[in-house]
């Protein structure tokens, strides 16, 4: 692939078709958001004062950009909900994250060590709970964590405590939820990029005299490198702006940055703000949305 | 790695993914009312669900919005894969190829309210369709992917081939490269009926009075406390999934022994 292809016409109505979709319904938007986050609340419907319409000409235009509103953004700092929110969706993202790797790494090794029939199978189980709903598998943890839940009936019943945990609506309860719903997304990538590996490569240090430990410190894990960064990303990202974990999980006082999008625009029916919040999400996650994309662009090279 | 330390961590982790599950399933056959205490085998949900009039409006609805988008972003998702998989470096390809694989990690809150406000912006009002448009815009892009993948599999040769014998490209595509894909492409629908299916942000999002779907009435309940009905109706679509997993699982191995 070198130089640039010239389309034929059928080609570019085949582009063009995903292409015109995609740009309408995910890439203009974002215009949008920045524009809704610059304007004023109102009580209107929409709920918002307009700032710049097309119809005004660059007169006005001029006029409106000198005072425009950067009320939304100037909320955001001054009231400690925000920052508060967006530290604490840093931290269980990142939390997250390092367990879901820690728990996908050891589970997608042992799929890739396993018999090469066995493989197809392993997978496919690893990546099932990917397909079944994910409100689902998050009700299933209310079931099991709550304070007369199932794991505090099967405590108390063995006699292991005494008093009913209180797990559910915490921040500790949150960090499960995502790490479970998002395990499949970690092992994917770390599967493929250990299945890939040549057991050459660890049988020749073995030769050469490195230990069990050496060979995994020095050939595996280097080696599954690319599929360590696609795995956390892939967990992080969506982790950040998680809306349905905290607000099922988490307790009222578990704020998290997606949680808060959700109530400025659906309880507090602030759409300025609610705009200015998904802004300083977009803000958070623009850095590891760029290693994503250098990562994907790289595997992409490669094919 | 160890035969035994292979195996205990394989037992673990697919413990820890399958345990809550089956455990969901299991509560919905409880006849007791309080949903963590064991009373008993009974189907006695099952029925009150199908009762429950709002809860099978929703759930018609969902498997509505679920076909149209699937379709939708099946036809968008198969040409977006060819497109990557089949013109080379065309100019803007790197803009195309993101827009294709950012929404699979965007927080479902920022699509779900930039469609909202695309829509306010467009004044479109909401309801059904304006779901349907939502749910394929990020679904378009999972079949996208799926197929994709398919497509590299094999190489251009036999495309290549058929028309050298005189075949125009579009009678190649859909006599040599579309039965080859068709697992992928059946796949992907099935991915994205799923993702419609389950989906809560964008839908709350994208849907007007009347276009209330399972996962927004789910949602809604399950605020309230958890319900054996809910359980029920959790069983019901992890069932339909197992069995679409299956039916792709078929077509899967069907495609590569041909």
């Amino acid at each position: 692939m070198s130089g640039r292809a010239r389309l034929s016409l059928g080609q570019r109505l085949v582009l063009a078709l995903p292409y015109a979709y995609l740009t309408l319904f995910f890439l203009a938007p974002f215009a949008l958001i920045v524009k809704i986050s610059l304007s004023q609340q109102a009580i209107a419907m929409p709920p918002y004062a307009p700032v710049l319409a097309w119809s005004d000409g660059p007169a006005i235009w001029w006029e409106k950009a000198q005072n425009l509103g950067l009320d939304s953004y100037r909320v955001l700092f001054a009231d400690a909900i925000y920052l508060d929110a967006a530290l604490s969706s840093l931290f269980v993202a990142t939390v997250s994250t390092l367990i879901a790797l820690a728990i996908g790494f050891p589970l997608a090794l042992a799929i890739a060590r396993s018999p090469e029939r066995w493989r197809p199978l392993f997978v496919m189980l690893a990546v099932a709970p990917f397909w079944t709903s994910f409100l689902v598998r998050v009700y299933a943890w209310i079931m099991i964590l709550k304070d007369e839940g199932l794991l505090n009936h099967a405590l108390l019943a063995l006699g292991l405590i005494s008093e009913p945990l209180e797990i559910f609506a915490t921040r500790g309860a949150v960090i499960l939820g995502v790490v479970y719903s998002y395990l499949p997304f970690m092992i994917l990538p770390l599967y493929a990029a250990l299945e890939k590996q040549d057991a050459a490569l660890r049988e020749a240090a073995a030769d050469l005299g490195a230990t069990p430990w050496r060979v995994f410190a020095s050939v595996t894990l280097p080696l599954s490198l690319p599929g360590i960064v696609a795995g956390c990303m892939l967990v992080f990202i969506p982790a950040m702006g998680e809306f349905v974990i905290p607000d099922l999980l988490g307790g009222s006082d578990t704020l998290m940055i997606g949680r808060q999008l959700w109530n400025e625009f659906f309880s507090n029916r602030d759409w300025p703000t609610a705009s200015a919040v998904a802004i300083m999400l977009l803000a958070l996650i623009l850095a590891p949305l760029t290693l994503y994309e250098r990562h994907r662009i790289a595997q992409e090279g490669g094919k | 790695m160890s035969r035994s330390l292979r195996l205990f961590i394989l037992c673990g982790g697919f413990a820890f993914l399958y345990a809550p599950i089956a455990l969901l399933v299991l509560y919905s056959f409880n006849s007791s009312k309080l949903v963590t205490v064991w009373g008993g085998f009974s189907t006695r949900w099952y029925a009150s669900l199908f009762a429950n009039a709002q809860l099978m409006d929703s759930a018609l609805t969902s498997i509505q919005v679920a076909f149209a988008s699937a379709a939708l972003a099946t036809v968008l998702g198969t040409a977006a894969a060819v497109a990557l998989a089949r013109f080379g470096a065309f100019r803007s390809r790197l803009l195309f190829s993101s827009m294709i694989y950012a929404p699979l990690v965007m927080p479902e809150v920022i699509i779900g309210l930039s469609i909202l406000l695309l829509l306010v912006a467009l004044d479109v009002e909401r309801g059904f369709w304006t779901v349907v448009l939502a749910h394929a815009t990020l679904t378009s892009c999972f079949v996208a992917v799926v197929v994709h993948a398919r497509l590299l599999d094999f190489d251009m040769s036999l495309e290549e081939a058929a028309m050298d014998l005189g075949a125009t490209p579009f009678a190649a595509f859909r006599s040599v490269t579309l039965p080859l894909i068709a697992p992928a492409v059946a796949g992907g629908f099935l991915l994205a009926f799923t993702i419609s299916l389950d989906d809560l942000v964008i839908a709350s999002f994208a849907s007007g009075p009347g276009s209330t779907t399972l996962p927004m009435r789910i949602y809604s309940q399950v605020r309230l406390g958890v319900t054996p009905e809910i359980n029920a109706i959790s069983t019901l679509l992890l069932a339909f999934v197992a069995v679409a997993l299956v039916v792709v699982a078929i077509g899967r191995s069907r495609a590569q022994r041909a």
